[in-house]
Protein backbone atom coordinates (compact mmCIF):
# COMPACT_ATOMS: atom_id res chain seq x y z
CA UNK A 1 0.00 0.00 0.00
CA UNK A 2 1.35 3.79 -1.09
CA UNK A 3 0.34 6.25 1.94
CA UNK A 4 0.76 9.81 1.21
CA UNK A 5 2.84 11.34 3.61
CA UNK A 6 3.36 14.87 4.11
CA UNK A 7 7.25 17.16 4.24
CA UNK A 8 9.94 17.02 2.28
CA UNK A 9 9.21 20.01 -0.02
CA UNK A 10 12.02 21.78 0.36
CA UNK A 11 14.06 18.62 -0.56
CA UNK A 12 11.80 17.75 -3.93
CA UNK A 13 12.35 21.44 -4.93
CA UNK A 14 15.99 21.41 -4.56
CA UNK A 15 16.28 17.82 -5.98
CA UNK A 16 14.66 19.51 -9.35
CA UNK A 17 16.38 22.70 -9.25
CA UNK A 18 19.97 20.43 -9.13
CA UNK A 19 18.20 18.01 -11.39
CA UNK A 20 17.65 20.91 -13.87
CA UNK A 21 21.32 21.98 -13.23
CA UNK A 22 22.54 18.28 -14.25
CA UNK A 23 20.54 18.28 -17.23
CA UNK A 24 22.20 20.87 -18.44
CA UNK A 25 25.95 19.73 -17.54
CA UNK A 26 28.91 21.81 -18.13
CA UNK A 27 27.82 25.37 -19.11
CA UNK A 28 30.99 26.09 -21.45
CA UNK A 29 29.30 23.02 -23.18
CA UNK A 30 26.72 24.62 -25.67
CA UNK A 31 23.25 24.23 -24.97
CA UNK A 32 21.77 21.09 -27.10
CA UNK A 33 18.64 22.61 -29.55
CA UNK A 34 15.23 20.80 -30.07
CA UNK A 35 16.14 21.00 -34.06
CA UNK A 36 19.33 19.17 -33.48
CA UNK A 37 18.36 16.33 -31.22
CA UNK A 38 15.53 15.90 -34.24
CA UNK A 39 17.93 16.24 -36.91
CA UNK A 40 21.17 14.34 -35.62
CA UNK A 41 19.46 12.12 -32.93
CA UNK A 42 16.86 11.22 -35.37
CA UNK A 43 16.26 7.55 -34.80
CA UNK A 44 15.76 8.63 -30.59
CA UNK A 45 13.19 10.58 -31.74
CA UNK A 46 11.53 7.99 -33.74
CA UNK A 47 11.72 5.56 -31.02
CA UNK A 48 10.00 7.88 -28.63
CA UNK A 49 7.21 8.70 -31.33
CA UNK A 50 6.72 4.89 -31.74
CA UNK A 51 6.18 3.95 -28.19
CA UNK A 52 5.22 7.36 -27.13
CA UNK A 53 1.99 6.67 -29.65
CA UNK A 54 2.42 9.81 -31.20
CA UNK A 55 3.81 11.40 -34.35
CA UNK A 56 5.61 14.99 -33.50
CA UNK A 57 9.11 14.92 -34.32
CA UNK A 58 9.32 18.69 -31.94
CA UNK A 59 7.71 16.77 -29.42
CA UNK A 60 9.64 14.18 -28.83
CA UNK A 61 12.56 16.11 -29.30
CA UNK A 62 11.79 18.18 -26.72
CA UNK A 63 10.75 14.95 -24.54
CA UNK A 64 14.01 13.77 -24.74
CA UNK A 65 16.09 16.83 -23.78
CA UNK A 66 13.88 17.31 -20.84
CA UNK A 67 14.44 13.30 -19.91
CA UNK A 68 18.18 14.16 -20.11
CA UNK A 69 18.15 10.83 -22.82
CA UNK A 70 16.32 8.73 -21.37
CA UNK A 71 14.21 7.15 -23.67
CA UNK A 72 11.66 5.85 -21.33
CA UNK A 73 11.32 8.65 -19.08
CA UNK A 74 10.66 10.95 -22.93
CA UNK A 75 8.26 8.09 -23.76
CA UNK A 76 6.21 9.05 -21.06
CA UNK A 77 6.34 12.41 -21.04
CA UNK A 78 5.06 11.65 -24.52
CA UNK A 79 2.04 9.58 -23.17
CA UNK A 80 1.49 11.67 -20.70
CA UNK A 81 1.17 14.86 -23.18
CA UNK A 82 -0.73 12.95 -25.54
CA UNK A 83 -3.63 12.36 -22.88
CA UNK A 84 -4.41 15.78 -22.57
CA UNK A 85 -4.75 16.20 -26.78
CA UNK A 86 -8.68 16.49 -27.98
CA UNK A 87 -8.95 13.75 -30.00
CA UNK A 88 -10.14 15.32 -33.69
CA UNK A 89 -11.09 11.52 -35.40
CA UNK A 90 -9.26 9.00 -36.83
CA UNK A 91 -7.75 8.41 -40.19
CA UNK A 92 -8.14 6.42 -43.19
CA UNK A 93 -5.91 3.52 -43.41
CA UNK A 94 -2.52 4.54 -44.66
CA UNK A 95 -1.98 2.96 -47.69
CA UNK A 96 1.67 1.87 -47.61
CA UNK A 97 1.62 0.13 -51.77
CA UNK A 98 1.97 4.17 -52.34
CA UNK A 99 4.51 4.70 -49.87
CA UNK A 100 7.45 6.78 -50.89
CA UNK A 101 10.25 4.57 -50.03
CA UNK A 102 13.74 5.45 -49.07
CA UNK A 103 14.36 1.78 -48.42
CA UNK A 104 13.21 -0.86 -49.86
CA UNK A 105 14.84 -4.44 -49.77
CA UNK A 106 13.43 -8.35 -49.71
CA UNK A 107 15.36 -11.60 -48.36
CA UNK A 108 12.79 -13.35 -50.67
CA UNK A 109 13.24 -12.16 -53.91
CA UNK A 110 16.73 -10.94 -55.54
CA UNK A 111 14.69 -9.22 -59.01
CA UNK A 112 11.48 -7.71 -58.49
CA UNK A 113 9.65 -4.71 -59.69
CA UNK A 114 10.97 -1.19 -57.73
CA UNK A 115 13.82 -3.00 -57.20
CA UNK A 116 16.27 -3.25 -53.74
CA UNK A 117 16.66 0.10 -52.61
CA UNK A 118 19.55 0.30 -49.81
CA UNK A 119 18.81 4.01 -48.23
CA UNK A 120 21.00 5.05 -45.44
CA UNK A 121 21.26 2.23 -43.36
CA UNK A 122 23.66 0.66 -41.30
CA UNK A 123 24.00 -2.63 -42.76
CA UNK A 124 27.06 -3.24 -44.52
CA UNK A 125 29.07 -0.85 -42.10
CA UNK A 126 31.88 -2.21 -40.23
CA UNK A 127 30.85 -1.17 -37.10
CA UNK A 128 34.39 0.17 -36.07
CA UNK A 129 33.99 3.58 -34.39
CA UNK A 130 34.33 6.50 -36.54
CA UNK A 131 36.87 8.76 -35.01
CA UNK A 132 36.27 11.58 -37.66
CA UNK A 133 32.60 12.23 -36.04
CA UNK A 134 34.39 12.81 -33.00
CA UNK A 135 36.01 16.18 -34.94
CA UNK A 136 34.28 18.53 -37.07
CA UNK A 137 34.47 17.61 -40.46
CA UNK A 138 33.28 18.01 -43.54
CA UNK A 139 29.60 18.00 -44.64
CA UNK A 140 29.20 14.80 -45.69
CA UNK A 141 27.02 14.51 -49.27
CA UNK A 142 25.24 11.64 -50.27
CA UNK A 143 25.28 10.11 -54.14
CA UNK A 144 22.18 11.36 -56.30
CA UNK A 145 21.08 9.42 -59.70
CA UNK A 146 17.91 9.97 -61.95
CA UNK A 147 15.09 8.57 -60.20
CA UNK A 148 12.74 6.47 -62.18
CA UNK A 149 9.25 6.81 -60.78
CA UNK A 150 8.15 3.02 -60.86
CA UNK A 151 5.40 1.84 -58.58
CA UNK A 152 6.76 -0.06 -56.05
CA UNK A 153 4.58 -3.28 -55.17
CA UNK A 154 4.15 -5.28 -51.93
CA UNK A 155 5.93 -8.34 -52.10
CA UNK A 156 3.98 -10.11 -51.24
CA UNK A 157 1.47 -9.56 -53.44
CA UNK A 158 3.31 -11.54 -56.13
CA UNK A 159 2.57 -14.81 -53.97
CA UNK A 160 -0.71 -13.90 -53.24
CA UNK A 161 -1.00 -13.43 -57.09
CA UNK A 162 -0.40 -17.50 -57.02
CA UNK A 163 -2.37 -18.28 -54.26
CA UNK A 164 0.77 -19.68 -52.20
CA UNK A 165 -0.03 -17.23 -49.27
CA UNK A 166 -2.44 -16.73 -46.52
CA UNK A 167 -4.70 -13.39 -47.73
CA UNK A 168 -5.78 -10.33 -45.95
CA UNK A 169 -9.37 -9.47 -45.92
CA UNK A 170 -9.63 -5.62 -46.55
CA UNK A 171 -12.80 -4.42 -44.39
CA UNK A 172 -13.81 -1.29 -43.06
CA UNK A 173 -14.62 -2.60 -39.53
CA UNK A 174 -13.36 -0.04 -36.63
CA UNK A 175 -10.59 -1.12 -35.21
CA UNK A 176 -11.35 -1.55 -31.26
CA UNK A 177 -8.60 1.33 -29.30
CA UNK A 178 -6.62 0.58 -26.29
CA UNK A 179 -6.34 4.34 -25.50
CA UNK A 180 -10.01 4.17 -25.22
CA UNK A 181 -11.07 0.85 -24.22
CA UNK A 182 -9.84 -1.03 -21.37
CA UNK A 183 -7.96 -4.45 -22.37
CA UNK A 184 -9.96 -7.83 -22.51
CA UNK A 185 -9.00 -11.08 -23.47
CA UNK A 186 -9.04 -12.74 -25.70
CA UNK A 187 -8.43 -9.96 -28.25
CA UNK A 188 -8.07 -9.68 -31.61
CA UNK A 189 -5.54 -9.39 -34.22
CA UNK A 190 -6.01 -5.22 -34.74
CA UNK A 191 -5.62 -4.81 -30.82
CA UNK A 192 -2.61 -6.97 -30.58
CA UNK A 193 -0.63 -5.12 -33.51
CA UNK A 194 -1.97 -1.53 -32.02
CA UNK A 195 -0.24 -2.82 -28.94
CA UNK A 196 2.70 -4.33 -30.28
CA UNK A 197 3.76 -1.10 -32.74
CA UNK A 198 3.72 1.01 -28.98
CA UNK A 199 5.07 -1.52 -27.11
CA UNK A 200 8.64 -1.71 -25.85
CA UNK A 201 10.92 -2.21 -28.59
CA UNK A 202 13.42 -4.28 -26.42
CA UNK A 203 10.82 -6.36 -24.81
CA UNK A 204 9.18 -7.40 -28.55
CA UNK A 205 12.76 -7.79 -30.40
CA UNK A 206 13.68 -10.10 -26.69
CA UNK A 207 10.39 -12.20 -27.72
CA UNK A 208 10.95 -12.42 -31.43
CA UNK A 209 14.55 -13.52 -30.72
CA UNK A 210 12.95 -16.12 -28.75
CA UNK A 211 10.82 -17.48 -31.65
CA UNK A 212 14.14 -17.75 -34.04
CA UNK A 213 15.65 -19.96 -30.87
CA UNK A 214 12.91 -22.22 -31.12
CA UNK A 215 10.27 -21.37 -28.53
CA UNK A 216 7.20 -21.60 -30.69
CA UNK A 217 9.62 -21.35 -33.63
CA UNK A 218 7.80 -20.30 -37.07
CA UNK A 219 10.77 -19.91 -39.92
CA UNK A 220 10.52 -15.93 -41.09
CA UNK A 221 11.70 -14.64 -43.99
CA UNK A 222 11.68 -10.91 -44.51
CA UNK A 223 9.71 -11.04 -47.21
CA UNK A 224 9.52 -7.18 -47.26
CA UNK A 225 11.13 -4.64 -45.55
CA UNK A 226 10.62 -0.50 -46.33
CA UNK A 227 10.84 2.60 -44.78
CA UNK A 228 9.60 5.70 -46.42
CA UNK A 229 6.79 8.44 -45.88
CA UNK A 230 2.89 8.17 -46.79
CA UNK A 231 0.32 10.95 -46.71
CA UNK A 232 -2.11 10.46 -43.72
CA UNK A 233 -5.84 10.79 -45.36
CA UNK A 234 -8.92 12.26 -43.03
CA UNK A 235 -12.58 12.54 -43.86
CA UNK A 236 -13.29 16.47 -42.60
CA UNK A 237 -17.41 15.63 -41.58
CA UNK A 238 -17.44 19.93 -42.34
CA UNK A 239 -16.40 19.20 -46.37
CA UNK A 240 -18.08 15.93 -47.10
CA UNK A 241 -14.35 14.70 -48.32
CA UNK A 242 -11.26 13.77 -47.22
CA UNK A 243 -8.04 15.69 -47.07
CA UNK A 244 -4.48 14.41 -46.52
CA UNK A 245 -3.98 15.90 -42.81
CA UNK A 246 -0.41 15.11 -43.24
CA UNK A 247 2.05 12.86 -44.01
CA UNK A 248 4.52 10.61 -41.95
CA UNK A 249 7.64 8.60 -42.25
CA UNK A 250 6.58 4.64 -41.41
CA UNK A 251 8.88 1.26 -41.23
CA UNK A 252 6.60 -1.53 -42.67
CA UNK A 253 7.94 -5.31 -42.45
CA UNK A 254 5.90 -8.19 -43.77
CA UNK A 255 7.25 -11.76 -42.79
CA UNK A 256 7.01 -14.95 -44.60
CA UNK A 257 6.65 -17.98 -42.65
CA UNK A 258 6.27 -21.51 -43.34
CA UNK A 259 3.08 -23.09 -42.73
CA UNK A 260 2.54 -27.07 -43.45
CA UNK A 261 -1.50 -26.63 -44.35
CA UNK A 262 -3.89 -27.49 -42.60
CA UNK A 263 -7.50 -29.98 -43.09
CA UNK A 264 -9.24 -26.83 -44.11
CA UNK A 265 -6.05 -24.61 -45.76
CA UNK A 266 -3.79 -25.84 -48.77
CA UNK A 267 -0.20 -25.31 -48.01
CA UNK A 268 0.97 -22.27 -47.85
CA UNK A 269 3.14 -19.46 -46.38
CA UNK A 270 1.49 -16.99 -43.65
CA UNK A 271 2.56 -13.59 -42.36
CA UNK A 272 3.32 -11.73 -39.55
CA UNK A 273 3.31 -7.72 -40.15
CA UNK A 274 5.23 -5.07 -38.46
CA UNK A 275 3.87 -1.38 -38.94
CA UNK A 276 5.99 1.11 -36.63
CA UNK A 277 6.27 4.97 -36.79
CA UNK A 278 9.45 6.53 -38.19
CA UNK A 279 12.71 4.55 -39.31
CA UNK A 280 12.65 1.93 -36.75
CA UNK A 281 13.23 -1.39 -38.86
CA UNK A 282 14.53 -3.43 -36.10
CA UNK A 283 10.93 -2.87 -34.25
CA UNK A 284 9.51 -3.89 -37.14
CA UNK A 285 10.97 -7.19 -38.30
CA UNK A 286 10.60 -8.02 -34.45
CA UNK A 287 6.83 -6.97 -34.43
CA UNK A 288 6.19 -8.81 -37.62
CA UNK A 289 7.59 -12.13 -35.75
CA UNK A 290 5.66 -11.78 -32.89
CA UNK A 291 2.55 -10.82 -34.75
CA UNK A 292 3.03 -14.01 -36.66
CA UNK A 293 3.46 -15.98 -33.32
CA UNK A 294 0.77 -14.58 -31.63
CA UNK A 295 -1.62 -16.06 -34.45
CA UNK A 296 -0.92 -20.00 -33.79
CA UNK A 297 -4.55 -20.42 -32.65
CA UNK A 298 -6.40 -18.64 -35.69
CA UNK A 299 -3.87 -20.39 -38.30
CA UNK A 300 -4.57 -23.92 -36.21
CA UNK A 301 -1.11 -24.36 -34.95
CA UNK A 302 0.00 -26.34 -31.61
CA UNK A 303 0.12 -24.41 -28.47
CA UNK A 304 4.06 -24.98 -27.50
CA UNK A 305 2.99 -23.00 -24.12
CA UNK A 306 6.02 -20.45 -25.35
CA UNK A 307 6.27 -16.65 -24.30
CA UNK A 308 5.45 -15.50 -27.56
CA UNK A 309 2.67 -17.23 -27.77
CA UNK A 310 0.58 -16.28 -24.84
CA UNK A 311 -1.33 -12.86 -25.95
CA UNK A 312 -2.17 -11.89 -22.18
CA UNK A 313 1.44 -12.11 -21.40
CA UNK A 314 3.07 -10.33 -24.44
CA UNK A 315 0.26 -7.80 -24.58
CA UNK A 316 0.29 -6.75 -20.52
CA UNK A 317 3.99 -6.51 -20.43
CA UNK A 318 5.13 -5.40 -23.55
CA UNK A 319 4.16 -1.70 -22.50
CA UNK A 320 7.46 -0.19 -21.30
CA UNK A 321 5.26 2.77 -19.19
CA UNK A 322 2.84 0.37 -17.38
CA UNK A 323 6.10 -1.41 -16.57
CA UNK A 324 8.08 1.22 -15.61
CA UNK A 325 5.08 3.02 -13.48
CA UNK A 326 4.86 -0.28 -11.80
CA UNK A 327 8.44 -1.21 -11.00
CA UNK A 328 9.14 2.16 -10.02
CA UNK A 329 6.51 3.35 -7.52
CA UNK A 330 7.96 0.43 -5.25
CA UNK A 331 10.91 2.92 -4.30
CA UNK A 332 8.31 5.47 -2.66
CA UNK A 333 7.26 5.49 0.51
CA UNK A 334 5.92 2.09 1.56
CA UNK A 335 6.92 3.05 5.32
CA UNK A 336 3.30 1.97 6.83
CA UNK A 337 3.28 -1.24 4.87
CA UNK A 338 6.64 -2.19 5.92
CA UNK A 339 6.52 -1.27 9.57
CA UNK A 340 3.59 -3.95 9.47
CA UNK A 341 5.94 -6.63 7.99
CA UNK A 342 8.39 -5.48 10.48
CA UNK A 343 5.92 -5.89 13.39
CA UNK A 344 5.15 -9.50 12.12
CA UNK A 345 8.26 -10.74 11.55
CA UNK A 346 9.38 -9.74 15.21
CA UNK A 347 6.39 -11.50 16.33
CA UNK A 348 7.02 -14.36 14.78
CA UNK A 349 10.61 -14.53 15.95
CA UNK A 350 9.58 -14.01 19.71
CA UNK A 351 6.92 -16.95 19.59
CA UNK A 352 9.61 -18.84 17.34
CA UNK A 353 12.51 -18.38 20.30
CA UNK A 354 9.80 -18.39 23.10
CA UNK A 355 8.58 -22.14 20.64
CA UNK A 356 12.87 -22.93 21.41
CA UNK A 357 12.78 -22.00 24.94
CA UNK A 358 10.19 -24.12 25.77
CA UNK A 359 11.04 -26.95 24.45
CA UNK A 360 14.53 -26.56 25.83
CA UNK A 361 12.90 -26.24 29.35
CA UNK A 362 10.91 -29.58 28.64
CA UNK A 363 14.08 -31.53 27.71
CA UNK B 1 -22.99 20.53 -62.94
CA UNK B 2 -21.78 17.53 -60.43
CA UNK B 3 -18.85 17.19 -62.73
CA UNK B 4 -18.07 20.71 -62.18
CA UNK B 5 -18.76 20.24 -58.36
CA UNK B 6 -16.52 17.26 -58.15
CA UNK B 7 -13.57 18.78 -60.44
CA UNK B 8 -14.29 21.78 -57.67
CA UNK B 9 -13.99 19.29 -54.92
CA UNK B 10 -10.87 17.78 -56.28
CA UNK B 11 -9.21 21.13 -56.59
CA UNK B 12 -9.84 21.91 -52.67
CA UNK B 13 -8.82 18.46 -51.56
CA UNK B 14 -5.68 18.94 -53.50
CA UNK B 15 -4.80 22.62 -52.19
CA UNK B 16 -5.70 22.00 -48.52
CA UNK B 17 -4.02 18.83 -48.57
CA UNK B 18 -0.70 20.87 -49.88
CA UNK B 19 -1.46 23.27 -46.90
CA UNK B 20 -1.31 20.63 -44.49
CA UNK B 21 1.70 19.31 -45.09
CA UNK B 22 3.71 22.10 -46.04
CA UNK B 23 5.59 23.09 -43.60
CA UNK B 24 5.16 26.24 -41.06
CA UNK B 25 7.63 28.36 -41.54
CA UNK B 26 7.24 27.76 -45.87
CA UNK B 27 3.78 28.95 -45.41
CA UNK B 28 4.41 31.80 -43.13
CA UNK B 29 7.37 33.35 -45.23
CA UNK B 30 4.84 33.01 -48.62
CA UNK B 31 1.92 34.40 -46.55
CA UNK B 32 3.82 37.59 -45.60
CA UNK B 33 5.71 38.15 -49.07
CA UNK B 34 1.72 37.77 -50.68
CA UNK B 35 1.07 40.70 -48.38
CA UNK B 36 -2.30 39.64 -47.62
CA UNK B 37 -4.07 40.74 -44.45
CA UNK B 38 -8.04 40.15 -45.08
CA UNK B 39 -10.54 40.72 -42.42
CA UNK B 40 -12.46 37.32 -40.62
CA UNK B 41 -13.83 36.25 -38.06
CA UNK B 42 -13.64 33.11 -36.33
CA UNK B 43 -15.90 30.31 -36.85
CA UNK B 44 -13.85 28.15 -34.82
CA UNK B 45 -10.87 29.03 -33.12
CA UNK B 46 -6.86 26.94 -33.69
CA UNK B 47 -7.43 23.89 -31.71
CA UNK B 48 -4.44 20.95 -31.01
CA UNK B 49 -5.79 17.78 -31.16
CA UNK B 50 -4.84 14.09 -31.96
CA UNK B 51 -5.68 12.23 -34.88
CA UNK B 52 -5.77 8.19 -34.87
CA UNK B 53 -3.81 6.87 -37.86
CA UNK B 54 -4.95 3.51 -39.25
CA UNK B 55 -2.78 0.98 -40.89
CA UNK B 56 -4.29 -2.24 -42.36
CA UNK B 57 -3.45 -5.65 -41.37
CA UNK B 58 -0.46 -7.30 -43.57
CA UNK B 59 -0.90 -4.04 -45.56
CA UNK B 60 -4.18 -4.73 -46.74
CA UNK B 61 -6.25 -6.36 -44.17
CA UNK B 62 -8.33 -5.11 -41.59
CA UNK B 63 -7.86 -1.68 -39.97
CA UNK B 64 -5.81 -1.35 -36.96
CA UNK B 65 -4.63 1.53 -34.43
CA UNK B 66 -1.02 2.92 -35.03
CA UNK B 67 -0.86 5.45 -32.80
CA UNK B 68 -1.86 9.48 -32.76
CA UNK B 69 -0.75 12.57 -35.03
CA UNK B 70 -1.02 16.13 -34.05
CA UNK B 71 -2.79 18.25 -36.07
CA UNK B 72 -4.40 22.16 -35.69
CA UNK B 73 -7.63 23.05 -37.15
CA UNK B 74 -9.65 26.06 -37.25
CA UNK B 75 -12.46 27.34 -39.29
CA UNK B 76 -13.01 31.45 -39.95
CA UNK B 77 -15.58 33.56 -42.12
CA UNK B 78 -14.02 36.22 -44.39
CA UNK B 79 -16.38 39.62 -44.74
CA UNK B 80 -18.20 38.74 -47.71
CA UNK B 81 -19.03 35.35 -45.87
CA UNK B 82 -16.61 32.58 -47.26
CA UNK B 83 -15.91 30.13 -45.24
CA UNK B 84 -12.39 28.58 -44.80
CA UNK B 85 -11.46 25.77 -43.26
CA UNK B 86 -7.61 24.46 -41.78
CA UNK B 87 -6.35 21.53 -40.87
CA UNK B 88 -2.33 21.15 -40.57
CA UNK B 89 0.05 18.94 -39.49
CA UNK B 90 1.49 19.75 -35.99
CA UNK B 91 0.90 22.24 -33.15
CA UNK B 92 1.59 25.59 -35.05
CA UNK B 93 -1.45 27.82 -35.00
CA UNK B 94 -0.86 30.75 -37.44
CA UNK B 95 -0.19 27.68 -39.55
CA UNK B 96 -3.48 26.67 -39.53
CA UNK B 97 -5.05 30.07 -39.63
CA UNK B 98 -2.66 31.01 -42.84
CA UNK B 99 -4.10 27.70 -44.48
CA UNK B 100 -7.82 28.54 -43.88
CA UNK B 101 -7.06 32.10 -45.34
CA UNK B 102 -5.72 30.91 -48.37
CA UNK B 103 -8.26 27.81 -48.42
CA UNK B 104 -10.77 30.90 -48.18
CA UNK B 105 -9.28 33.16 -50.43
CA UNK B 106 -8.97 30.56 -53.04
CA UNK B 107 -12.85 30.06 -53.05
CA UNK B 108 -12.94 34.03 -54.30
CA UNK B 109 -11.62 35.79 -56.77
CA UNK B 110 -8.21 36.04 -56.01
CA UNK B 111 -7.25 32.71 -57.13
CA UNK B 112 -4.85 34.09 -59.52
CA UNK B 113 -2.82 35.51 -57.02
CA UNK B 114 -2.86 33.60 -54.46
CA UNK B 115 -2.15 30.30 -56.79
CA UNK B 116 0.79 32.39 -58.13
CA UNK B 117 1.96 33.90 -54.67
CA UNK B 118 1.45 31.01 -52.27
CA UNK B 119 0.34 27.20 -53.70
CA UNK B 120 2.88 26.89 -56.70
CA UNK B 121 5.63 27.70 -54.72
CA UNK B 122 4.44 25.00 -51.64
CA UNK B 123 3.68 22.47 -54.45
CA UNK B 124 7.36 22.65 -55.68
CA UNK B 125 9.06 23.35 -52.34
CA UNK B 126 7.79 19.80 -52.52
CA UNK B 127 8.00 18.47 -55.34
CA UNK B 128 11.52 19.71 -54.66
CA UNK B 129 11.78 17.87 -51.40
CA UNK B 130 10.77 14.50 -52.41
CA UNK B 131 12.92 14.48 -55.55
CA UNK B 132 16.00 15.55 -53.70
CA UNK B 133 14.84 12.29 -51.48
CA UNK B 134 14.30 10.14 -54.68
CA UNK B 135 17.34 10.84 -56.34
CA UNK B 136 19.58 9.46 -53.27
CA UNK B 137 17.26 6.75 -52.92
CA UNK B 138 17.78 5.77 -56.63
CA UNK B 139 21.67 6.17 -55.95
CA UNK B 140 21.38 3.32 -53.18
CA UNK B 141 19.63 0.77 -55.38
CA UNK B 142 21.16 -2.13 -55.99
CA UNK B 143 22.10 -3.52 -59.42
CA UNK B 144 22.79 -7.35 -59.40
CA UNK B 145 26.06 -9.02 -61.64
CA UNK B 146 25.18 -12.13 -62.56
CA UNK B 147 29.05 -13.78 -62.13
CA UNK B 148 30.14 -16.49 -64.65
CA UNK B 149 30.02 -19.95 -63.51
CA UNK B 150 31.76 -21.63 -66.20
CA UNK B 151 29.23 -24.29 -66.42
CA UNK B 152 30.29 -23.49 -70.48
Amino acid sequence: MYVAVKGGERAIENAHDWLAEERRGDPDVGELSLAQIREQLKLAVTRVMAEGSLYDPDLAALAIKQARGDLIEAIFLMRAYRTTLPRIGASLPVDTEEMICDRRISATFKDLPGGQVLGPTFDYTHRLLDFKLAAEGELPEAATSEARPEPVPHVTSFLDAEGLIQQERATDDVPRDITREPMAYPTDRSTRLQVLTRGDEGFILGLAYSTQRGYARNHAFVGELRIGTVPVEMEIPELGFAIEIGEVELTECESVNQFAGSKTEPPQFTRGYGLVMGAAERKAIAMALVDRALRWEELGEDNLGAPAQDEEFVLSHCDNIQATGFLEHIKLPHYVDFQAELELVRKLRSEAEANIATQEAAE
Amino acid sequence: MTEMKEIAQEARRDWMSLLARSTAADLARLWAEAGLAPAFDWLRRPEVGGVMMRGRQGGTGAPFNLGEITVTRCALKLADGTVGHGYVQGRDKRHAEQAALVDALMQTGQVPAIEAAVLAPLRRAQAARQSKRAAKAAATKVEFFTLQRGED
